[in-house]
């Protein structure tokens, strides 16, 4: 294939990539990504490709590698075409029957089916499991068509038209224009108009210009950006070079942290391709209008995902951040203006330029129009990654799409916004989900972590969790942020191991106050939020813990202990073989017993504890009942006990 | 001979701008750790200055100033998997092979580091050895996972 050089080359290459296809071609399509390939998704893939060969199907049955479609809980996932029948938890035993029932006799394989827990109901539409009902899939839904590494899949689905578009019907003022309209906010945490950026570095001096993704997400508990760039490369190519058009930049950097080695790889490819067509490079679609992108692996450090600090990075020094006066978007990489947007807005861009800004407007709350992807993880039945409209409410997410809190345990809390953010409680649960709702709610939207707590979650050890990764992630630049959060982490640290002292929650208070206010970088101004939320909502945790030497969810290990109950146990010998101390006395037919003096609390014996037993117990804030006395230990009847 | 292997490296970043860490990542995959040969041909080659190269590799996670082991063992301890007991499975593979994470074991074998998150969330706890990803951890399962490795 050539390159394309106008608007009417590319619709008549869509034209012959779909001429070329039989819509009622069967295939199969299985999703190959990060998530997935955990599962074991290879050997289902192998497996597909042997058994279709073994019945002499090839060229008659498609297999497409496609990317993520959120629902990493159900892997591995493939889905049939052309009736699109959506198969969860597939295992390589499972192929066999698929082709030969589904792929050719048109059968529906009901156990591979979504099975609603409550209804017991089988899901044959995706639109029929609850976890995709309640969403709005405008980014996503393309991951599951699109095979990541084949630009004509891309553009089979109208792909890049929004660039033609852009390029030969907009003026660069006109395409601004329509993003400041459209009223796109910045998806990577700050919520910063996106069109302000774009029009600042096009109104700077200075050239060359450059227009930069930022696939550092650096946030723990959030992959929306990696399931994004991974399964649907294009699209954040497709609006980066709208981006550039309308800020007048040719030269631009895909910033990925090594972290995503599937996500560089299929980037890297998709720049090829697009190159190949003449999408990108020089003279895109004969237009006169150049770019040329590269890629930056980030090596692995939180603070480099803030903007000053990634495009040091890009200048091939240490990624920290700089003093905010100075705007990135008049001196950035280099000194030069420079547009730093997040994966999931440059993605937003196709999306707006092809339907309009008044499309887009009418998705959403006044503040904060079309969708977001939120990386639902925790303590949820359904994890996954969730794309909804803003102003749904945290618990229509929680529940409706979430199914729940996982083993019917109780809700505690949600923490958004990554270790800027803050926890929300209960009472708050009936928030719309927007940028200044949750800011509101001391909280802060983030990229789109979400991660759910329930009663087994301590919120202190949360707190010096996330004091601990901002403490270890700290450049170390400003005092306030290097030694504030130290200290807090040392007074954490203290509270937990039942060494807390009144006057340490204010004392906490006070390093919030100073580390917000006197830090350079949001890193050390936002260090305070989880501590802030967690005092503000869980003051009684902290005070159990100070003042009763008692950890409420069970969880401070300096604070529990392990016990075995002699009215439950039933002398299986499972935790005294597990057991990685030699802790544990016991024999056939005699209740265990743990020795606490040599007790590590590892837990294993707890995990191990036959469910309908649970004999092992967690006991905090009061002493360990003494053991029975030899004699009492034995049991009389074997294997089971008189209740 | 590994003086080779740092050049034909090198060689690929001549007359480009910023290109350390691209580098340094590059090294970093090749040797499994950033040797101080390679650090010495850089400055000569290039003319950054050592100190610069040392604060670089020092600073970023992905690089390594000792030698690591054959196998890379990373615990994810992320927010999601956090929540699900990770630190129990850092405590786990730390009593199997008895070592600290940053650590190596004695025969070579495998080196343990932690990391902030893995971007598999949703399948937490998640372990990841050499590539490969393993999820829904429990400590039981880990002796089970490192045997398959030697």
């Amino acid at each position: 294939m050539e390159q394309l050089k106008s608007p009417s080359d590319l619709e008549r290459f869509r034209k012959d990539i779909l001429a070329k296809r039989d819509p009622k071609r069967p295939a199969v399509a299985v999703c190959v990504s990060t998530g997935c390939e955990a599962l074991g998704v290879k050997g289902v893939l192998i497996a597909f490709g042997e058994e279709i060969k073994r019945q002499g199907l090839e060229g008659k049955i498609g297999v497409k590698e496609t990317g993520c479609l959120g629902f990493c809980e159900k892997g591995p996932r493939v889905v049939i075409y052309p009736e699109e029948i959506y198969y969860f938890r597939v295992k390589s035993t499972d192929v066999p029957e698929i082709v030969s029932k589904t792929l050719i006799s048109k059968e529906i394989v009901e156990r591979l089916l979504y099975i609603d827990p409550v209804t017991a109901k089988t899901a044959k539409r995706l639109s029929e499991v609850p976890f995709y009902k309640y969403q709005n899939r405008l980014l996503l839904d393309n991951n599951a068509k699109i095979d990541p590494k084949k630009i004509e899949d891309y553009i089979a689905l109208g792909g890049y038209s929004a660039l033609a578009k852009a390029i030969f019907q907009m003026t660069p003022e006109q395409v601004v224009e329509e993003v400041k309209r459209a009223n796109l906010r910045g998806r990577g945490g700050g919520g910063f108009p996106t069109y302000r950026k774009w029009e600042s570095t096009r109104d700077a001096l200075g050239e060359p210009k450059y227009v930069i993704v930022n696939c550092d997400e650096g946030d723990p508990g959030a992959f929306m950006n990696r399931a994004l760039m991974e399964g649907n490369p294009h699209c954040i190519l497709e609006g980066l070079v709208i981006g550039a058009y309308a800020i007048g930049s040719h030269e631009g950097f895909v910033y990925v942290r090594q972290e995503y080695p599937l996500a560089v790889e299929n980037m890297g490819i998709a720049i090829r391709q697009a190159e190949k067509y003449g999408l990108l490079g020089k003279d895109i679609l004969g237009s006169g209008f150049d770019l040329k992108v590269k890629i930056h692996r980030g090596a692995g450090a939180f603070v480099s995902g803030e903007s000053s600090a990634l495009m040091t990075a890009i200048e091939g020094r240490v990624g920290e951040p700089r003093p905010k006066y100075v705007h990135t978007s008049e001196k950035g990489v280099w000194d030069k203006p420079s547009a730093l947007n997040n994966v999931e807005t440059w993605a937003n861009i196709p999306l707006i330029i092809n339907n309009g800004a008044e499309w887009f407007g009418s998705i959403g709350t006044e503040g904060s129009k079309g969708t977001k992807i939120f990386s639902l993880v925790g303590k949820v039945n359904n994890t996954g990654l969730v794309e909804v409209p803003f102003g749904m409410s945290l618990r229509d997410i929680i529940y409706k799409i979430g199914g729940g809190i996982r083993g019917g345990k109780k809700f505690k809390a949600v923490q958004t916004g990554g270790p800027s953010g803050g926890v929300i409680p209960e009472q708050y649960l009936d928030s719309p989900v927007d940028f200044d709702v949750l800011t509101k709610l001391g909280s802060i939207m983030g990229s789109g972590g979400m991660v759910v707590m329930d009663e087994d979650t301590c919120m202190v050890d949360v707190a010096r969790y996330f004091v601990n990764f901002l403490c270890d992630e700290s450049c170390g630049k400003c005092l306030p942020c290097r030694e504030g959060l130290k200290q807090a982490r040392k007074i954490l640290n203290d509270i937990v191991a039942g060494k807390g002292k009144e006057g340490d929650i204010e004392k906490l208070g006070e390093i919030a106050d100073v580390t917000s206010v006197a830090s350079l970088c949001a890193l050390g101004q936002t260090a305070a939020n989880p501590m802030l939320t967690t005092i503000r909502h869980f003051r009684n945790e902290y005070e159990a813990h100070i003042k009763e030497k008692r950890c409420p969810a069970l969880v401070c290990k300096e604070l529990i202990s392990y016990y075995i109950n002699p009215e439950k146990c039933n002398a299986c010998m499972l935790c005294f073989r597990n057991c990685p101390a030699s802790a544990i006395t016991g024999e056939k037919m005699k209740i265990h017993v743990i020795d606490q003096s040599k007790c590590t609390k590892c837990g294993t014996c707890y995990d191990v504890c036959p469910p309908n037993f649970r004999a092992v117990q967690r006991i905090s804030g009061e002493p360990v009942p003494l053991p029975l006395p030899e004699e009492g230990r034995l049991i009389k009847k074997s294997g089971k006990r008189q209740e | 001979m590994i003086m080779d292997r740092i050049d034909d490296i090198i060689n690929k970043y001549i007359n480009e701008e910023g290109v350390l860490i691209q580098l340094l990542l590059d090294i970093q995959r090749e040797f499994n750790w950033i040797p101080k040969e390679a650090i010495t041909r850089i400055n000569e080659r290039l003319q950054i200055p050592v100190s610069q190269i040392y604060r670089v590799a020092s600073f970023y996670k992905a690089l390594s100033l000792k030698p690591r082991g054959r196998h890379l063992i990373r615990v994810c301890l992320g927010t999601a998997c956090y929540v699900r007991d990770s630190p129990r499975i850092l405590d786990s593979v730390e009593r199997k092979l008895d070592i600290k994470a940053g650590d190596t074991t004695s025969d070579g074998k495998f080196t343990l580091e932690t990391v902030n998150c893995l971007g598999c969330c949703a399948l937490g706890p998640v372990v990841e050895i050499d590539g490969q990803y393993y999820g829904r951890l429990s400590s039981a399962n880990i002796a089970k996972m490192l045997s398959s490795y030697n």
